[in-house]
């Protein structure tokens, strides 16, 4: 299954480097504005259930480059504003094979002002990053990415190699952490990520897909955020996000992936020196 | 090049490449220079440029050795076609058999070029850590290339029949070859060559000359590598892109100079709590002037030393 759906995908990879020359002006086209418009209608409707997003006027800003230099490794920012309000973001590569990168629903220890991403890019496409208010309103900002390949591209090293240290967390605070005071974190997943779509030459096969899934941060027993992800989350996934610490400032970190497995640690951040 | 890199420009070099049918013509052979560079060894310097229709991906300065008894290949070319250009060259020279072809790393600009060599029946000689990169990598590589190239101008990915786990020799008939494995630097696959009889040190991507090299290995291992390789003054010296001879010296400074910097400027932004895209933009910019192709490679570059130091 996994195997015949990425020969599917790379098959539309490979047509995207060659139709754009010829097909660039077509109104009609699949890369013209007017249809990467509707297929972002389409995806809307499928994730948010029939309700549309409204683009926003500054309250959601997404920041992409708009050439990726690495299409597996591409960063993005998605900044809140009124950060107090939101209750969930989305980031959505319109034209990826799984669009939805990460959906994220804040806790009460979070400070959801800025959020960094680093994700694969597969062809060139829209981004959205959607936030969802606490009043239910979808406020929604968008970019156009020049990049390609960012799924299919091969993992630097072996599948062994990409393997090692599998489920390592690692926690960096951009500065000295006290209760109640808002704290810019950064989460280091070590998880190759595999998206089903990396072949091996000598086997003939895929790499059979197996991705993080699912992030939980609670400090003690709040939740900072809850967050389900896809494929398009590069491998060894970093993310940065804020944080108020309570007052034993006791985080906990726990991910799974795509077959089941858990991993799980524990940060003292009020006692963390970097 | 590393993932993806060489094809960054796959859209714009598809539209200037449209008439796949002139490739190869003999006007392109005669742009096919070789120059020797020692006694017996011949090396066709590549252009500095991105892979396109026009150069066939002969940007890396491939070429051979030749002994009293048989030929080796020290690298291959960046397509069949560019391969077969080779192999023209090497048949113009002698007719001595090809019994060598090193495949030097797992990149497309070295190895494409293999399957011109097929017929010869030769050893084709790699890293032992080569089939799982060409395992990993060999097809996406192709397919990329085969767009901007055509499928009759790409070839097969060859893998090697000789593997090096740390070092061996090869004797052309009076003329030993020492090939040796690395550790992970450029990539994860390089070898690197010393023809004994002349001197002439073969690094093949260890060095970059002029052009800024692309970092798809080992940051920290690149530098460790080169500061060992100059503690043995090689003299004489192909890089693996660049001019076809050069002195290991001055030209390998160069290249430790921008690694360096790459690694230091890389490091205080981590420990400035500096982004990778901020890194991006500012690490190693006062290389700029001094590589070619610089825009196209230095923001990956950082992105790539950004993710190993990051976790050490």
């Amino acid at each position: 299954m996994t195997t015949r759906l990425a020969t599917a995908f790379l098959g539309l990879c490979a047509l995207g480097f060659i139709a754009p020359a010829f097909a660039q002006s077509a109104e009609n086209s699949p890369d013209s504005p007017a249809a990467r418009e509707s297929r972002w209608q389409e995806l809307e409707k499928a994730i948010f259930h029939g309700r549309t997003a409204t683009p926003s006027s500054g309250v959601v800003t997404l920041e992409a480059p708009n050439r990726a230099e690495d299409a597996a490794l591409v960063p993005m920012t998605v900044t809140l504003k009124s950060a107090d309000k939101v209750k969930a973001l989305w980031l959505i590569i319109d034209d990826n094979p799984m669009p939805v990168a990460a959906h994220i629903v804040f806790g009460p220890a979070a400070d959801p002002r800025e959020m960094k991403f680093r994700v694969r890019v597969n062809d060139f496409t829209n981004v959205h990053a959607v936030a969802q208010l606490q009043n239910g309103a979808l406020v929604s900002d968008a970019a156009f990415v020049k990049a390609s390949g960012g799924c299919s591209a091969p993992m630097g090293q072996s599948e062994a190699d990409a393997l090692e240290g599998i489920g390592e967390i690692r926690l960096k605070l951009a500065g000295p952490a006290q209760p109640g005071v808002p704290v810019e974190a950064k989460l280091m997943l070590r998880h190759p990520n595999f998206n089903g779509m990396q072949m091996n030459q000598l086997t003939r096969l895929y790499t059979p897909a197996r991705y993080i899934d699912k992030v939980t941060v609670r400090d003690g027993d709040t939740i900072v955020f809850d967050m389900n992800s896809g494929i398009s989350l590069a491998a060894n996934p970093v993310l940065s996000f804020g944080l108020v610490p309570r007052s034993l400032g006791r985080l906990t970190v726990e991910v799974s992936d795509s077959s089941n497995t858990h991993w799980r640690k524990d940060f003292d951040i009020l006692r963390m020196t970097d | 090049m590393s993932r993806a890199t060489a094809f960054d420009m796959t859209r714009r070099a598809f539209g200037a490449g449209l008439c796949l049918c002139c490739l190869a013509s003999p006007a392109r052979a005669q742009n096919f220079a070789l120059e020797e560079v020692a006694s017996s060894v011949f090396i066709r310097r590549g252009v500095d440029a991105e892979a396109d229709a026009a150069n066939l991906d002969g940007i890396a300065n491939i070429g051979f050795i030749i002994g009293e008894k048989s030929v080796l290949v020290t690298d291959s070319g960046g397509s069949l076609a560019d391969g077969r250009l080779l192999r023209r060259m090497i048949r113009d020279k002698t007719a001595k058999p090809i019994s060598h072809v090193v495949l030097s790393h797992g990149h497309p600009d070295h190895f494409f070029g293999a399957g011109a060599f097929l017929q010869d029946k030769p050893v084709f000689i790699g890293h032992h850590r080569l089939p799982e990169a060409l395992a990993a990598r060999g097809e996406f590589y192709r397919r990329r290339l085969v767009g901007l190239l055509g499928e009759s101008n790409v070839g097969p990915v060859v893998m090697p029949t000789k593997l090096v786990k740390e070092q061996t020799e090869i004797d052309l008939g009076g003329r030993r070859i020492v090939l040796t494995a690395h550790q992970p630097a450029h990539t994860a696959s390089d070898l690197s060559m010393l023809d004994t009889s002349s001197g002439l040190f073969l690094p093949a991507d260890l060095l970059f000359v002029g052009r800024i090299p692309p970092l798809d290995g080992s940051l920290s291992g690149w530098i460790g590598q080169l500061e060992a390789m100059r503690k043995r003054k090689y003299g004489p010296t192909v890089p693996g892109h660049g001019p076809a001879r050069v002195d290991f010296g001055p030209a390998s400074a160069a290249l430790l100079r921008y690694l360096t910097i790459l690694r230091d400027g890389v490091r205080a932004e981590i420990d400035s709590g500096g982004s990778i895209e901020h890194a991006m933009t500012q690490v190693a910019q006062s290389e700029r002037a001094k590589w070619k192709l610089f825009d196209d490679y230095n923001q990956r570059n950082v992105a790539e030393a950004y993710s190993e130091l990051e976790w050490q």
